[in-house]
């Protein structure tokens, strides 16, 4: 058996929280869905938003989470990040995600190939499998893998606007960042924002 | 035609009890409610691929305002343990309604575990349980459970018995 070492985690790649935040400043009003685990740290480092919703546990919610929002509220850009091993456990949720391929949600994947909350072990896409690929195989047309800063640039205006649904993997460097912890309580989280998209109001 | 009247009774009830989105895997218990759902341009029908996505979605839903019905079979019910930790940790209102297997005239050895591990699966995830075992029971019970989901914030699941749903047709 031939074992794959190349992948993610060989390539230089890009600051996570610098990507997190360029991303960030083009969706001001957007509503934010974090995966579990460093993306959750990201988004919290570059502004703790009442619009935000932190998942820290559900693993695999991430992405499925933000359909069912980005359905319930089409008023409103939807942004998920998450990173490469929470999106590998609800992979198939991108089938399901190009199927209603819903045009104000932006899917983020912060790939650096590594499982960071369980000690840096490396994952599948650190081990070959490229989620870009698999998004683009899923249905989703706008699917995009940037590494560099000129590519951020470059995809930057087209995965924050509106059109069918976008795939954006960010191949990330490997580096302890410190780790910004927003709010556990999700009660108290879903109650900050639902009152910051109006929800309480809908749905009776 | 007896399958369709209690579906389509169901699929009203849905309807009038606010139900603006529809999850499931393709079952062929609720297929006519399935398939209601798809021809209603009000109402959002999602594909899974697996029920779990169900349960991230219809939390997504009402994050949005949005009230959502998940419907699935009792395997489905094993697939979902660990998401509904997203349900008890946001006290988010959560419907299922699950058709069940492996109890009843159940040709298929295979549907028998967790078929007979649904009920005691959702309890421990402290999901409120009503079990439907007549056609007339059927619409009444899920107005029941989309209230009292909806006005406590809880998990209700609604199990539709094999013994009402008749044997497996292809």
């Amino acid at each position: 058996m031939v074992k794959l070492t190349s992948g993610s985690s060989s390539e230089q790649g890009l600051n996570r929280r610098i990507v997190v935040g360029e991303i960030m400043a083009g969706l001001d009003d957007a509503a934010i869905v974090t995966g579990l685990g460093s993306p959750t740290y990201d988004v919290a480092s570059v502004e703790d938003r009442d619009r935000n919703f932190y998942l820290w546990g559900a693993m695999g919610a991430a992405v499925a989470l933000g359909l069912g929002l980005a359905l319930a509220r089409k008023d409103l850009d939807i942004l998920v990040v998450t990173g490469d091993g929470e999106m590998l456990m609800g992979m198939g949720s991108l089938a399901t995600v190009a199927v209603k391929s819903p045009e104000n949600l932006s899917i983020l994947v912060l790939d650096n190939g590594l499982y960071g909350e369980t000690g840096m072990q490396q994952s599948h896409a650190g081990l070959g499998c490229d989620l870009s690929e698999v998004a683009a195989g899923c249905g989703i047309q706008n699917s995009w893998k940037i590494s560099t800063y000129g590519e951020l640039q470059e995809v930057k205006t087209k995965f924050q606007s509106r059109g069918s649904v976008r795939f954006l993997r960010a191949i990330v460097e490997n580096e302890e960042l410190e780790r910004v912890m927003p709010t556990r309580d999700a009660v108290e989280n879903k109650l900050r924002f639902r009152k910051s998209i109006d929800a309480d109001g809908l749905g009776q | 035609m007896t399958v369709i009247s209690w579906q389509a009774s169901v699929f009203n009830t849905l309807k009038s009890s606010g139900i603006e989105l529809v999850a499931y895997v393709p079952d062929a218990g609720h297929s006519l409610l399935i398939e209601k759902s798809r021809r209603d341009p009000a109402i959002e029908d999602v594909l899974l691929t697996t029920e779990e996505e169900g349960v991230a979605l219809c939390t997504g839903a009402w994050l949005g305002g949005r009230k959502s019905t998940l419907l699935m079979q009792s395997s489905g019910v094993g697939n979902c343990i660990n998401m509904f930790a997203l349900q008890r940790v946001t006290d988010i209102p959560l419907v299922l309604v699950v058709t069940m297997r492996g109890e009843y005239a159940e040709f298929n050895p295979w549907q028998v575990p967790m078929g007979s591990t649904t009920e005691k699966a959702l309890k421990l995830c402290r999901f409120k349980v009503y079990r439907v075992s007549k056609e007339v029971q059927a619409a009444a019970t899920v107005r029941s459970a989309i209230e009292l989901a909806y006005e406590k914030n809880i998990a209700v699941a609604v199990l539709l018995s094999q013994e009402m749903l008749g044997p497996k047709k292809w």
